[in-house]
């Protein structure tokens, strides 16, 4: 394993992450800060308890895991077109590392961007609600496995992308959907039957409601079904990520 | 000593059919700087991106040092360096860690004395902390050359070093690849400048769709296809060649106001006084008297034009 050229990897990439710190920062804790005034204060004072929580705090879970998860794409994905791009694709190509150590590198780049910016919303969270953590380790296991499974999906999108558009286009048009329907803002029991049976189709409820779990103890779908959903959605990711490699797709010609 | 880069029978083909290489062949000793020649579309990108790793060969085999492109990847890419033909960099970096990234890739320590003789030898080390989108075209393609040094290949590819730069910086690029040559860097590089070639080279491959039509010593290929030729240049053209003047080293241009004499000058004897006084005798006045010795875009032109012509 070629260790130093994952660090070289990692570090080029975390160096990109902190050229922008302020942007990367300052928006996601502005956007965060406005969700709490909107729905916390202004929308959640009319709101009462839900699944015996105040409905700011309720919410902090799915909102760390929407910038999380967007945050998680967004940077694996450019970090991976950008050189395709640029033309800076020739030297991962011809340096002596594996496609393996290629993904560590930049996954692991993007897994901690997006875990940075958790932790910073988590923080900014604690500014304007009561927060308990029951399962504090429980907590910390599905931030990172989160960060890790859509840094990976992300970096799909990236080898995918032939051009900017296409780069906006899964995250913007599948994840954001998929996250907002995924009782970020809502517990799926609030919804009609028919559309809890619905949202049990959608991946991001078990991951929000695992992560809510590891807050409060209280969760939409058992701890476990949680668990399995996102090692199933890493697993499918990996097994991509190894035929896009196996393959050279949209790489190597 | 067993060949620093062996090529054998490399082939590449698209999807569409394309054939950019078609069984290429061709050994590279250590310490040697070889240029490769040809028109564009020609193949010689794609034989480098070949056996640098950044296209999959259809079939053959390439090793360098001994190792194998594809099984020992490795260790032989370790041995490599390229200079892409396209300026190809991040531009919000600054130089310095551009060059550190290109070394770590390559799986060696940052070593900041090894960063600083690079950029140095490169003059680039007052712009180490530059970032590279405010670089001049020339100082960017330095940085690519830095990148591609930064981790001490033994053998580097360049690949149209000199393509649309500046009378100025392609002298400089010159002395950057004899400095290089001089450190024990095995350089192969790609140009359709034959002036290049001529200038660097010690041995030179001409390509053309696809195959190597011959790889050969630059002074020996010189020797053997530079001919030189006498124009005698008439002052009333004549319709046929004299009797006495026919040989088949002289031919009369087509407006018959100029005899060719094509002569070897390595020969003791030229043949020049003994056509002059042919020429005397036949009661030809001259005008002019021209020499011109062929040059490697002669030969060149002709290798292209006679494959074509096989092809026809």
């Amino acid at each position: 394993m070629n260790w130093t050229a994952i660090r070289a990897i990692y570090v080029f990439e975390m160096a990109r992450f902190f050229r922008t710190i302020m942007q990367s920062l300052i928006s996601p804790v502005l956007s965060t800060s406005l969700y709490f005034v909107v729905f916390g204060a202004a929308i959640g004072s009319r709101i009462d308890q839900v699944e015996g929580v105040s409905y700011g705090a309720f919410i902090v879970p799915g909102l760390i895991m929407l910038s999380v998860m967007t945050q998680a794409i967004s940077n694996a994905s450019f970090g991976i077109y950008f050189p395709k791009f640029i033309g800076t694709i020739y030297e991962l190509l011809s340096a002596p590392i594996s496609f393996l150590e290629i993904v560590m590198g930049y996954v692991g780049a993007a897994a901690t961007k997006a875990m940075f910016i958790g932790v910073i919303i988590l923080i900014t969270a604690f500014f304007f609600v009561d927060i308990d953590i029951q399962h504090p380790l429980a907590m910390i296991a599905f931030l990172i496995l989160t960060c890790l499974s859509f840094a990976l999906f992300g970096f799909i999108i990236g080898i995918w992308a032939g051009n900017f558009e296409q780069l906006q286009l899964v995250p913007l048009l599948i994840v954001t959907p998929l996250v907002f329907l995924g009782g970020s803002f809502y517990s799926i029991s609030m919804l009609p039957p028919v559309w809890q049976v619905i949202s049990k189709f959608n991946p991001v409820v078990y991951l929000i409601s695992g992560f809510r779990w590891s807050f409060f103890g209280t969760a939409d779908v058992p701890i476990g079904i949680s668990l399995l959903a996102i090692a199933a959605f890493t697993g499918i990711c990996l097994a991509a990520i190894w035929w896009i490699f196996r393959t050279g797709w949209r790489i190597r010609d | 000593m067993p060949p620093i880069l062996k090529i054998s029978n490399l082939r590449k083909s698209y999807d569409g059919g394309f054939e950019a290489l078609k069984g290429v062949s061709l050994e590279i000793e250590e310490g040697e700087i070889i240029a490769l020649l040809g028109p564009n579309g020609a193949g010689k990108t794609t034989l480098i991106s070949t056996v640098c790793g950044i296209t999959t060969a259809t079939a053959g085999s390439v090793t360098v040092g001994g190792h194998d492109i594809q099984t020992e990847y490795r260790e032989a890419r370790s041995m490599i360096g390229l200079v892409p033909q396209e300026i190809a960099l991040e531009p919000f970096e600054k130089v310095i860690n551009t060059v550190r990234f290109s070394r770590g890739l390559f799986g060696k320590s940052s070593k900041d004395e090894k960063l600083e003789q690079i950029l140095r030898q490169l003059s680039l080390w007052d712009k180490k902390d530059s970032q590279i989108r405010e670089l001049s075209g020339g100082m960017k393609r330095r940085v690519l050359i830095a990148k591609a040094l930064a981790h001490e290949p033994r053998v580097l590819f360049l690949d149209e070093p000199t393509a649309g730069v500046d009378v100025e910086l392609r002298k400089d690029m010159w002395d950057i690849v004899a400095g290089l040559k001089s450190d024990g860097v095995t350089i192969v590089l790609t140009t359709h400048y034959i002036e290049e070639a001529e200038a660097i080279a010690d041995r030179i491959g001409v390509i053309a769709k696809g195959e190597l039509l011959l790889v050969e010593d630059k002074a020996k290929l010189m020797a053997r296809m530079g001919k030189k030729q006498l124009h005698v240049q008439l002052t009333e053209p004549i319709d046929a060649l004299p009797a006495s003047l026919k040989s088949e080293h002289v031919t009369l241009s087509e407006d018959g106001a100029e005899l060719i004499y094509t002569y070897d000058t390595r020969g003791e004897r030229t043949g020049i006084t003994k056509l002059l006084a042919q020429v005397a005798n036949e009661g030809l006045t001259l005008r002019d008297v021209v020499t011109r010795q062929s040059s490697l875009e002669d030969i060149f032109v002709d290798l292209v034009h006679e494959d074509k012509e096989a092809a026809a």
